[in-house]
């Protein structure tokens, strides 16, 4: 059951996420990269890490999605205005993810991960169990990134301001 | 409470899914010209590390990697909108998203 499940949610995944790069229009581009990040989260579901699932809901889906939403409709591109690059660096770019992918496949094939099995009964994907781990082990960078957001929320209100 | 037991997907298609999700997001960004479809590529590069992270937790049985997606999706978000707001100052200078143009610090 759980495996028909994973490879239904690594199909979309995968199609949803080819879409976004061949897309002409990037509205759907935006759309589909949505979809791709609901079957992420549907694959964090399925590895028993809901709160990470409803965070990734929430921040991405939510927050950053409707973001780049905003400025795709606040630009006005669509179709006409898309800028296309040569057919041969197309080519190119294609050859060269493709030979990445076969690097990577081929030293994961004889490396040696460990075998992992997981266990019957986990929790540690738990909302009380993530939150103790943050606010006990990881207090600290917990703190530092109220700094970063700040900082980052400061920087883009800065950059996008009219000049005068 | 009642698991949803994952204990027939192997740990290796995680890999391999994460890889392919990577690699296609490493394709756009030397794929498209337009910017926004770039960032779009780097956040599809950083979920696939994410998922990775997680599935190694998960078959671990050790929850420090579910703390460290939730920091990369802290700092995503930042980058996110810092990134944007980039693309847009730039937009009004030059009214394109086209990377090829804004190509005068290679000089």
């Amino acid at each position: 059951m759980s495996q028909y499940l994973f490879f239904l949610l690594s199909a979309l995944t995968i199609i949803s996420a080819l879409y976004v790069v061949f897309s002409k229009n990037p509205m759907y581009s935006v759309l589909s990269l949505i979809v791709c990040f609901f079957t992420i989260a549907g694959h964090y579901i399925l590895l028993n890490a809901q709160f990470l699932a409803i965070v990734h809901i929430i921040v991405y889906a939510g927050a950053i999605m409707v973001l780049f939403l905003f400025v795709v409709m606040l630009l006005n591109l669509n179709k006409e205005t898309e800028p296309h690059k040569s057919k041969w660096i197309k080519v190119a770019a294609v050859i060269t993810s493709g030979m990445l992918f076969l690097v990577l496949i081929a030293s994961l094939r004889t490396a040696d991960i460990g075998t992992f099995k997981l266990p019957e009964y986990n929790s540690i994907g738990y909302i009380q169990n993530v939150g103790s781990k943050l606010f006990t082990d990881f207090l600290l960078p917990f703190e530092v990134s109220t700094i970063l957001f700040m900082s980052a929320m400061i920087g883009a209100v800065l950059l996008a301001k009219k000049e005068k | 409470m009642k698991e949803i037991a994952l204990n027939s997907v192997p740990h290796n298609w995680y890999l391999l899914l994460s890889t392919l999700l990577f690699c296609i997001g490493i394709m756009g960004v030397l794929f498209r010209r337009n910017a926004i479809i770039i960032m779009m590529c780097i956040e599809l590069m950083l979920n696939s590390v994410n998922l990775l992270l997680v599935s190694f937790s998960a078959y671990s049985g050790n929850t420090d990697g579910q703390v460290f997606v939730f920091f990369i999706m802290v700092v995503a978000a930042a980058e996110v909108a810092v990134g944007l707001a980039l693309l847009i100052s730039v937009y009004r200078n030059l009214a394109s998203t086209d990377i090829d143009i804004l190509s005068k610090l290679k000089w």
